[in-house]
């Protein structure tokens, strides 16, 4: 089994412990970023929809600014964002290099993306739920939590499993600012010493990644379902 | 217990300005089974949501259970909802809960002790007959029983009002009447004033003593539903109320057949309507025996409104031209009304079969 290994894949055995830490940088980044995005998005997600025209709390003001912010941040390409959003990097973090700073520019790229999955799943729900809920003499804050939250949940389980994957991506596009990674590892072992077998066991590693995150995101979402 | 009074609402839609409500008085009394029949688009979904604000007049006064809606302030109107019941045409339970929860819902906010709401809940879900559901949920439920669980549901915080939209148009006839008796049994047991909206004059005539007809934002007429079923005013009245007896129907199918009526040259075809204890048949042979007019009944439709018997014939009286005057002077002085109708033989029947 090892001559095997060591005939066909020569660099990944030699490089057994850069892979295995890229693979846990790659980890760690997804889980970072996803534990703040799940935050900020669904925050803002249900904003959007709370204050949108005919929503529970309409302010065309508040709305249409957030939708502006939004629309700004998921046009700007996340290789550029990245370098645009240093100094707020620098601000929070205090280095704008490395799998902590990464987190900032993942965060900030992938919340309006979230935040829109989150607004769609959640205007799914029944518009003749929240009218019955309002006839009910429940309140705003009511409406959001115990009804748009949680008639909308699978909605929700789905887009954030769509999220999560949509993040794994973007986690390899940070190794451009030294993040580590699986994606940085492709590229500056794979590609730029011409060792094509880390480039696949990246590959490999990234899809087995994606594979976990559906099929986890499957299951709740049939969970969630009745 | 629910007064709008001089109610208007405009929408904007684009450029188009639509009068959904227009100077619209109406009362409706404790107890009161109110029904609103309209035909969509007449404005009678607009005109419920303005009973508990969810729709906002643009000029006019809401009164229910002695409170101006308009002039509470958000948590104060919330408070005001919680005793006013809705239920709507597609039932709007929440999917993800159970029957028990979604009947627990309204009571949430309550402050009552958890095992109160809990044999709340029981109670309300006995009284709508669905206790043995308790733990499905509405995906595993009939359109009926979905409708059952919204009344209960809306009955949650003991409103004194009952506000039901379209409640029955997505069930089937039979349903239909089962929901009917349920709302009727809850007017009678707890005393739940009704009002009910719809485009089914049916539903109107099985349960409710007041009817108002609206079209185009108004209200054409309102009253008992006595006098409105037995003498319309309105021809929109009218066209319901006869899409409800099959009465319509009826008079074209005769018209289009005049060999049905087997008219002679002094005949008269006739319609004669009746309320309470006067019945047709008795009409008819007293005027048989008194004037020697005959009458050959061609259909008859009774009904019974709020325990009185409403009815209408029509007939073909044949006799001599003196008597038939007789009989008619006669039959209007007993208080029934008869209506002459164009006589069909007037009529060539464009198109129309031939009978024999």
């Amino acid at each position: 089994m090892n001559d095997w290994l060591n005939r066909y894949l020569p660099n990944v055995m030699d490089n057994l412990d850069d892979i295995w830490e890229s693979t846990y940088e790659t980890v760690y980044m997804v889980f970072m970023t996803s534990l703040f995005s799940a935050i900020f998005g669904i925050a803002l997600g249900v904003i959007l929809v709370a204050t949108d025209k005919g929503g529970v709390l309409a302010n065309k003001w508040v709305y249409g600014i957030l939708e502006k912010i939004v629309n700004f941040f998921r046009s700007v390409p996340f290789i550029i964002l990245i370098a645009l959003v240093v100094p707020v990097t620098r601000l929070i973090t205090g280095t704008s290099i490395g799998m902590n700073a990464a987190i900032v520019p993942l965060v900030i790229g992938i919340v309006p993306f979230y935040a829109r999955q989150i607004q769609n799943a959640l205007l799914e729900v029944d518009p003749g739920i929240i009218e019955a809920t309002q006839a009910m003499g429940s309140s705003p804050l009511e409406i959001i939590f115990r009804v748009y939250l949680k008639e909308g949940l699978t909605g929700i389980v789905r887009a954030s499993s769509v999220t999560v994957i949509n993040l794994i991506g973007l986690t390899t596009m940070a190794g451009a600012i030294g993040s580590g990674g699986l994606g940085s590892l492709a590229i500056n072992k794979g590609y730029n010493r011409f060792q094509l077998d880390i480039t696949f066991v990246a590959t490999a590693l990234i899809l087995l990644l994606v594979f976990v995150c559906q099929f986890i995101g499957d299951y709740f979402t049939r969970k969630s379902a009745h | 217990m629910i007064s709008l009074s001089r109610i208007n609402v405009t929408f904007n839609i684009g450029s188009r300005t639509v009068e959904a409500a227009r100077d619209i008085d109406l009362h409706v009394n404790e107890g009161d089974v109110f029904g609103i029949v309209g035909y969509s688009g007449a404005g009678k979904s607009t005109l419920v949501r303005v009973m508990n604000l969810l729709q906002r007049p643009t000029s006019g006064e809401v009164t229910v259970n002695g409170q101006n809606l308009l002039a509470l302030r958000p948590r104060e109107l919330r408070t005001a909802r919680k005793k006013i019941g809705m239920i709507f045409q597609h039932f709007n339970l929440m999917k993800s809960r159970t029957v028990y929860d979604n009947v627990l819902y309204p009571l949430k906010s309550a402050r009552m002790p958890k095992k109160d709401k809990d044999r709340k809940v029981r109670e309300l879900l006995e009284l709508v007959g669905l206790f043995d559901k308790l733990g499905a949920y509405p995906s595993q439920l009939s359109g009926g029983q979905k409708q059952r669980v919204a009344i209960a549901r809306a009955l949650a915080n003991d409103p004194r009002i009952l506000l039901c939209d379209e409640a029955t148009s997505a069930l089937d006839p039979k349903t239909t009447l089962s929901i009917l008796d349920l709302l009727r049994d809850l007017n009678r047991k707890l005393g739940l004033t009704i009002v009910i909206i719809t485009h089914e004059m049916q539903v109107v005539k099985e349960i409710c003593n007041k009817v108002a007809v609206m079209e185009e934002g108004r209200i054409v007429e309102q009253g008992d539903i006595v006098p409105i079923f037995s003498d319309p005013k309105q021809p929109l009245t009218r066209d319901f109320i006869h899409t409800a007896t099959h009465f319509g129907q009826t008079v074209e199918k005769i018209m289009s057949h005049p060999s049905l009526t087997r008219m002679s040259e002094n005949d008269r075809l006739c319609k004669i309507s009746f309320v309470g204890e006067r019945t047709g048949e008795a009409v008819v042979s007293d005027i048989a025996s008194r004037f020697g007019v005959s009458a050959n009944i061609l259909f008859g439709n009774v009904e019974i409104l709020q325990q009185t018997p409403v009815g209408s014939l029509i007939v073909v009286l044949s006799g001599g031209r003196a008597e038939l005057d007789k009989a008619l002077a006669y039959l209007r002085s007993l208080g029934v009304e008869v209506e002459q109708l164009p006589s069909p033989s007037a009529l060539t029947p464009e198109g129309g079969e031939r009978i024999g």
